[in-house]
């Protein structure tokens, strides 16, 4: 639609024209902001100190640092930060000390920080799971957002509906 | 000839001054929309509906995505 818009404005006059071909769904997918209606999203309450590691690092050394941090998972990430694997509860409770590679759920679901707390949360609970893991659209790694952070904040924006249609700005 | 860009190209266009137009329908828009951007939806795009704009600043236009 919007190359079909640039040359319509060309034909009208105007000689400066842009198109912003991938559009805003490309725009809430690297997390930057959106304004209108349609509510929270989840990339404003991400949790983005989740513990990292890398493929090749050792299971014992991840799981005194989770826990240090007082997390319960580890995202395996590469030198640019995209996303390759996840550590949960189960792997990082294991004796074993091998590398992370050997223990990692490989290829874990992610959502985009563009999607609506009411989508996720509802996401999140018929899947009964605990959070969700958010990248952008590049697969670089934006955080965590906790099924518990989200639920919260919907609930606390039930009884405190938005002014007017400018989303979130200003919190 | 409209030249497309991309995101990092709209920050910077934007930052030097260029106008935001979405080309989706008016509801779509109220849902959502980038930040500063005018609604003038494809079908009502003539040269009255255009008034608003300044000829002088570029113009970036955009819709939902690669449709």
């Amino acid at each position: 639609m919007s190359p079909r818009a640039a040359w319509r404005l060309e034909s009208i006059g105007f000689t400066r024209v842009y198109d912003y071909v991938a559009g805003k769904a490309d725009w809430g997918s690297f997390g930057l902001p959106l304004e209108g209606t349609k509510g929270a999203r989840a990339g404003e309450y991400v949790r983005a100190d989740v513990p990292t590691c890398r493929l090749d690092e050792r299971l014992q050394e991840i799981r005194r640092r989770v826990t240090a941090a007082g997390w319960d998972t580890c995202i395996v990430v590469n030198e640019s930060r995209v996303v390759l694997g996840r550590l949960g509860r189960k792997a990082l409770a294991s004796e074993e000390d091998v590398a992370v590679e050997a223990v990692m759920t490989a290829g874990p679901s992610t959502v985009r920080p563009s999607i609506t707390l009411a989508a996720i949360v509802e996401r999140m609970q018929s899947q009964k799971l605990t959070g969700a893991l958010v990248t952008r659209s590049d697969g670089r790694l934006v955080g965590v957002l906790r099924r518990t952070d989200a639920e919260a904040a919907l609930n606390a924006a039930s009884f405190d509906p938005p002014l007017s249609s400018t989303g979130r700005e200003g919190q | 000839m409209p030249t497309p860009i991309d995101r990092d190209d709209v920050q910077r266009l934007v930052a030097e001054g260029a106008q935001l137009v979405e080309v989706l329908p008016h509801e779509e828009f109220e849902e959502e929309h980038l930040p500063g951007s005018v609604n003038i939806p494809l079908k009502t795009l003539d040269a009255e509906t255009t008034r608003r704009l300044e000829r002088e600043r570029p113009v970036i236009v955009y819709c939902h995505d690669y449709q």
